[in-house]
């Protein structure tokens, strides 16, 4: 008990962080004005607030959510582009009591791990998928991604995305929930809403603790870095054309959590 | 019974406790086996909806500490590739079964050792596996259970390499229970998610196959590397017929390699001095078991037989680097090889020598 002590009070005395972030690792690696280290804290908040740190197990992908391997305070595997959700599927399915967490880009969730996401929501896997979405490939030098919206000019849609040539952006949980079987829970959150974010992560995580199915929440994010914009610009297309194309909400909802019980 | 169905009664007899897979001919019936075994045995069976599913849900349940295999062959092997280049990289144990079919692409999906080649060196590395070449139900059966033992200890991603006939074949076999017959099962550890509270009771666990400098990923592949160098006497086998008058020796693996000791014990009995060597693992390579044959022999002649074009004769050439010895071949890729073909190959190669 006295080891716990003195984790509280370690907690107490530095910055605000959730406790199941790891402080050797902070500051973190995502560059200045990145919605992931917004997403990353609501998860960590969540999981101290359910109470559920010794059974998550972590799981990140390629691209920019690479950079959050060693970030908390819970066991974590970075895996291959777009493999997250299978190495988390694997371990739930052999080890029932896990909370599998697997925390991904747009491209590795909607491109190159696209037959993942579709046919763990088709079978209803008992896991929790968080998907950034920044409208583009981020690590990799700001390249289109099947979010990138149109008009959107990235590296390899310079005189901005025509629809016509290479398809509308992705509406990921609308597709997600016309997959995934009822007791899967399904919404749309973004950086810019932080309580509501925080809402649907908590749900997502009490529905895979309730035994329930597949849930997923796709988080709106920024990339001040690729997209070239300043801080006003970068709220302003995350609250303005982001949120116009992408409707912010919950999408599938189960019957048990849709009772009011929060 | 078919050697499929061997291998999933291996598997149950290793405490295989998972089996993750994706249909393709000819190794489905693994899975059919397996899937119809499990419940009654509180395993686990999981279809995915391809092979690198398959590989990368195997590598999540052998991280949380479970035993996880699949079956899979040709395409299948291909697109296994990527999950096992992670398992390599990350040290993560698990067992493939690989029935090899006709490539390359769709091709057949009869029969081939043409996948030889991928099995052992496949991947963006540096092939740091161990694969098993069986060429009979008895041995699919104890080298499936051999390999989840290799697996486990010695963390490298271990492979038995079948092909479409033994697959589908039948024929006799003895199973058994491994303790019955003293052998001893390694027991399978979490990776992650061991006991305890992680940053409480001890360090949480962080695992990552991205490094940020040249030298970083160097130290760590050296470190790998030594360690396979390590293990390399201890799990390397091989058969060998040859003494020094002996003027041909057949080399070959897997099925081909039965086909070739049928041929050697013939001509032995009708007085030729033919001999027969025969890498059971592929990777590593029994390179010092053959030259030390060739160093006793310098006028031996070798005849590589293969259902490939030249997949096993580069790596003996490889081995054999600095010897003088001729090759001679057999390749046919994609067919099976009969000992009757192979008498005919030896005969002549002696008429030729005599003339």
């Amino acid at each position: 008990m006295e080891e716990k002590t003195a984790v509280v009070q370690e907690a107490m005395d530095r910055p605000q962080m959730p406790l199941s972030w790891r402080t050797e690792t902070k500051p973190h690696r995502f560059c200045p004005g990145c919605g992931h280290g917004i997403a990353l804290k609501a998860l960590g908040e969540v999981v101290d607030e359910l109470g559920i740190l010794d059974r998550v197990l972590y799981g990140c992908d390629i691209g920019c959510s690479l950079l959050s391997w060693d970030f908390f305070n819970f066991d974590s595997i970075q895996t291959h582009h777009g493999r997250t959700i299978p190495v988390i599927v694997g371990a739930k399915r052999a080890r029932p009591e896990t909370i599998g967490i697997a925390y991904m880009g747009d491209g590795g969730g909607y491109a190159i791990g696209a037959q993942h996401l579709v046919n763990a929501a088709l079978r209803g896997e008992k896991i929790t998928a968080i998907l950034a979405n920044n409208t583009l490939y981020a690590m990799t030098g700001g390249q289109m991604a099947p979010t990138t919206l149109p008009g959107q000019k990235t590296g390899t849609s310079p005189y901005g995305r025509e629809v016509a040539k290479t398809g509308a952006p992705i509406q990921g949980p609308e597709l997600v929930a016309a997959v995934a079987p009822a007791g899967s829970y399904v919404a749309r959150a973004t950086v810019g809403e932080y309580q509501q974010l925080k809402q649907y992560l908590k749900q997502a995580l009490r529905n895979q603790i309730a035994g329930g199915g597949f849930s997923f929440v796709e988080v709106l994010s920024t990339c001040p870095t690729n997209w070239r914009t300043n801080a006003k610009q970068t709220w302003g297309f995350l609250q303005g054309e982001m949120a116009k194309y992408f409707k912010v909400g919950e999408y599938l909802v189960p019957e048990t959590t849709a009772t009011g019980e929060e | 019974m078919t050697g499929n169905e061997v291998v999933a009664w291996a598997a149950l007899a290793a405490e295989a406790d998972f089996m993750y897979g994706y249909p393709i001919t000819p190794q489905n019936e693994i899975m059919h086996y397996w899937a119809r075994l499990a419940p009654h045995f509180g395993r686990g069976f999981l279809q995915t909806e391809d092979e690198m599913s398959a590989g990368f849900t195997m590598l999540g349940g052998a991280l949380v500490g479970k035993k996880t295999f699949s079956a899979t062959a040709g395409p299948g092997n291909v697109l296994m590739q990527e999950p096992i280049s992670m398992a390599e990289m990350m040290r993560i144990p698990g067992v493939w079964v690989i029935q090899q079919r006709g490539g390359p692409s769709t091709a057949t999906v009869i029969y081939s050792q043409q996948e030889l080649r991928l099995t052992t060196m496949g991947g963006n590395g540096e092939g740091l596996r161990v694969v098993y070449s069986t060429a009979s139900h008895q041995e699919l059966f104890e080298y499936t259970i051999k390999a989840f033992n290799t697996a486990w200890k010695y963390r490298f991603p271990t492979f038995v390499l079948g092909d479409g006939y033994q697959a589908k074949m039948r024929e006799a076999v003895t199973l058994f229970r491994p303790v019955e017959q003293g052998w001893k099962l390694v027991p399978a550890e979490p990776i992650l998610r061991p006991s305890g509270i992680p940053a409480l009771d001890r360090e949480p666990v962080h695992l990552r196959n991205t490094f940020n400098i040249e030298e970083e990923l160097h130290d760590r592949l050296m470190a790998q590397v030594a360690d396979y160098e390590q293990m390399e006497p201890e799990v390397v086998e091989w058969e060998v017929e040859s003494s020094p008058d002996t003027e041909i020796l057949i080399v070959a693996h897997g099925v081909v390699a039965r086909a070739a000791k049928q041929t050697q014990a013939q001509l032995n009995r009708a007085g030729l001095k033919v001999g027969y060597f025969r890498p059971i693992t592929v990777r590593p390579f029994p390179g010092t078991a053959l030259r030390d044959v060739l160093m006793a022999n310098p006028h031996l002649r070798l005849l590589v037989v293969e259902s490939a074009y030249g997949q096993l004769l580069s790596m003996v050439k490889a081995e054999l680097y600095g010897l003088a010895n001729p090759i001679d071949t057999l390749l046919k890729p994609g067919v099976g090889v009969t000992a009757e073909e192979i008498e005919v190959t030896v005969r002549r190669l002696m008429a030729k020598e005599e003339g």
